[in-house]
């Protein structure tokens, strides 16, 4: 799956200006997260045709970029997330940063996460049996 | 030397110009080659308006001269090294003789008893001793006047305080904007300055003004002077003010002042504003003839009603080219532009903002962010950012803050590029 990355610089009105694009372009957000630190932020999002969103963001001067991650299914119960981050660790892939968000389904939680090598984690989760997303359910 | 009739003083001068220029000639090779150039017989020189016609040395002379191309001793002659700014190849390099650092003690003694410090003084020294010529070249003035020096060096604030108190300090000497600091953390700690010998403040190596001098004699118990130098020339003790705070008295029997107009390289009438130059007189381990400053300033010949005859010159506000100076040291935008652009992905669009906070200076470099180098993860932009931060540390000698903004957000000129945004200025006064 993909995910679109947008640089944000830490004054007031940095966030509405990406929002009010992508509401003009009529684009829905899947799923999102905003990392920020003193100094600046990046907006994180799923949506439809991520490369054309991408390349519409860039010709509107903004900073944006696509990064591949995983949205793996998580049993919406204790225990669910641990388990995955679980099979990770053992085969020692570390994850930069995760983010999860609903599902429509009941007893069912998605989470996206970054890691460094997603083909390798991708096959070890699919090998436990877990569901993979290759593009969020509406 | 200090009262000297103007004639008897001009023939010193003029003595002393054809005797440097002839071991100029001699000793320098790349001045040499300049004079060649411009084909000048240094053996000619009859009067000193002649000097005109003499080529000028300017800070690149200097920089391609680097590290020893502009020394003219052997180095077993000399003693000492100072440097203007940083660690990088294009410093420039001056050495001292045992003489010209006689000379230069003589020349801050001078200086200092000018501004009315006297054998009883002990002077605190708050600038940093090293390379840079403001802390020894005050040291050794200071003690060849007999006073008593407490060589503080820079930093440390409340300890200078605690200095300043327990040691029974009546001088300081540092950066003027230093002193308002120093001002501000002492009144935190409830200093009460009528408890001391706290009398006198010589400040240089940065431009200041008239009302920072009110600012800071409002916040401390003591009477401001202003002083003047550079490490090309020989460092501080090149000018000074006098109690009559009517320009800086500039020591004639050793540097020839002029005013050029900084376009032309004409020499200017008494009084104009233009671009200062000095043709030094008596050193010997790095001469300068017409050394261009870049400072802009004016020249007044009227003995002052402190009696001295030495020409006063306007104390400097302004300069002919791009150069900063922050916290004391020396910065040019393209220095700072050629470390932005040895990092991949950085985009050559930056803009230097300087403002004043709690009197100190802070630079901050906004670096516009290019697609090629965004990652998604904070922590590499973050590592990025420190990665410029410390390399521009490296280079100037000087801290400052990063801030990464989002491509094409700082504005677009179709002239010259606005990169500085010195906001620095009033804040002195407030």
């Amino acid at each position: 799956m993909k995910q679109i990355s947008v640089f944000l610089e830490n004054k007031p009105g940095s966030l509405h200006k990406v929002l009010q694009k992508l509401k003009e372009w009529g684009i829905n957000l899947r799923a999102l997260a905003l990392a920020d630190t003193a100094d600046f932020g990046v907006l994180r999002f799923i949506a439809e045709n991520p490369e054309e969103v991408a390349e519409k963001l860039k010709q509107e001067n903004f900073t944006a970029t696509i990064t591949p991650v995983i949205a793996v299914g998580v049993e919406d119960r204790p225990g669910g997330l641990c388990e995955i981050v679980g099979l990770l660790a053992e085969q020692g892939i570390s994850i930069e940063y995760l983010y999860a968000f609903v599902s429509p389904q009941k007893d069912k939680a998605y989470v996206v996460l970054r890691v460094e090598n997603p083909e390798q984690a991708e096959a070890i989760l699919r090998k436990k049996g877990k569901e993979i997303l290759e593009k969020i359910p509406v | 030397m200090e009262l000297l009739p103007r004639e008897e003083l001009q023939k010193i001068q003029l003595n002393r110009l054809k005797k440097i220029l002839v071991r100029a000639y001699h000793n320098l090779p790349y001045y040499r080659k300049k004079l060649d150039e411009a084909g000048v017989d240094v053996y000619r020189l009859k009067t000193l308006e002649d000097l005109k016609h003499l080529p000028f040395t300017t800070k690149s002379d200097l920089r391609k001269s680097y590290p020893f191309g502009a020394i003219a001793e052997p180095m077993h002659n000399i003693v000492r090294i100072h440097s203007s700014s940083g660690t990088t190849g294009t410093a420039t390099v001056v050495g001292y003789t045992r003489k010209d650092i006689e000379t230069w003690a003589e020349l801050m003694a001078r200086t200092l008893c000018g501004c009315g410090v006297t054998e009883e003084d002990i002077i605190q020294v708050a600038f940093g001793y090293g390379l840079f010529t403001g802390g020894l070249g005050v040291h050794y003035g200071a003690e060849k006047l007999g006073a008593t020096v407490v060589p503080a060096s820079a930093g440390n604030t409340l300890r200078q305080i605690q200095i300043l108190k327990d040691f029974n300090i009546s001088v300081l000497c540092c950066t003027p904007s230093y002193a308002l600091y120093l001002a501000e953390v002492a009144r935190e700690n409830h200093i009460d300055w009528s408890q001391t010998r706290f009398r006198l403040g010589i400040f240089g190596a940065e431009p200041w003004s008239e009302e920072m001098r009110a600012e800071i004699q409002k916040k401390l118990p003591i009477q401001a002077f202003d002083i003047y130098g550079l490490s090309e020339v020989i460092g501080p003790g090149v000018a000074f003010e006098c109690e009559e705070h009517q320009g800086l008295h500039i020591s004639e029997d050793h540097f020839l002042p002029e005013i050029i107009d900084p376009e032309t390289g004409e020499t200017l009438p008494e009084g104009t504003e233009g671009e200062l130059v000095f043709t030094t007189l008596t050193k010997e381990g790095t001469p300068v003839i017409r050394y261009r400053t870049g400072d802009i300033s004016a020249l007044y010949y009227e003995p002052c009603r402190c009696g001295r005859t030495l020409v006063r010159m306007k104390r400097v506000a302004s300069r002919t080219d791009d150069m900063l100076i922050v916290r004391g040291v020396n910065v040019y935008p393209s220095q700072i532009e050629s470390v932005l652009l040895s990092f991949d992905g950085v985009e050559p669009h930056y803009q230097i903002v300087l403002t004043r906070e709690n009197y100190l200076d802070k630079m901050e470099i906004h670096v516009e962010v290019s697609p090629e180098v965004f990652s998604d993860e904070v922590k590499k932009l973050e590592q990025l950012r420190n990665a410029i931060q410390e390399k521009l540390k490296a280079e100037l000698n000087l801290s400052s803050e990063v801030k990464l903004l989002e491509p094409k957000s700082l504005q677009r000129t179709e002239g010259k590029a606005r990169r500085v945004l010195d906001l620095r200025k009033k804040e002195g006064s407030k």
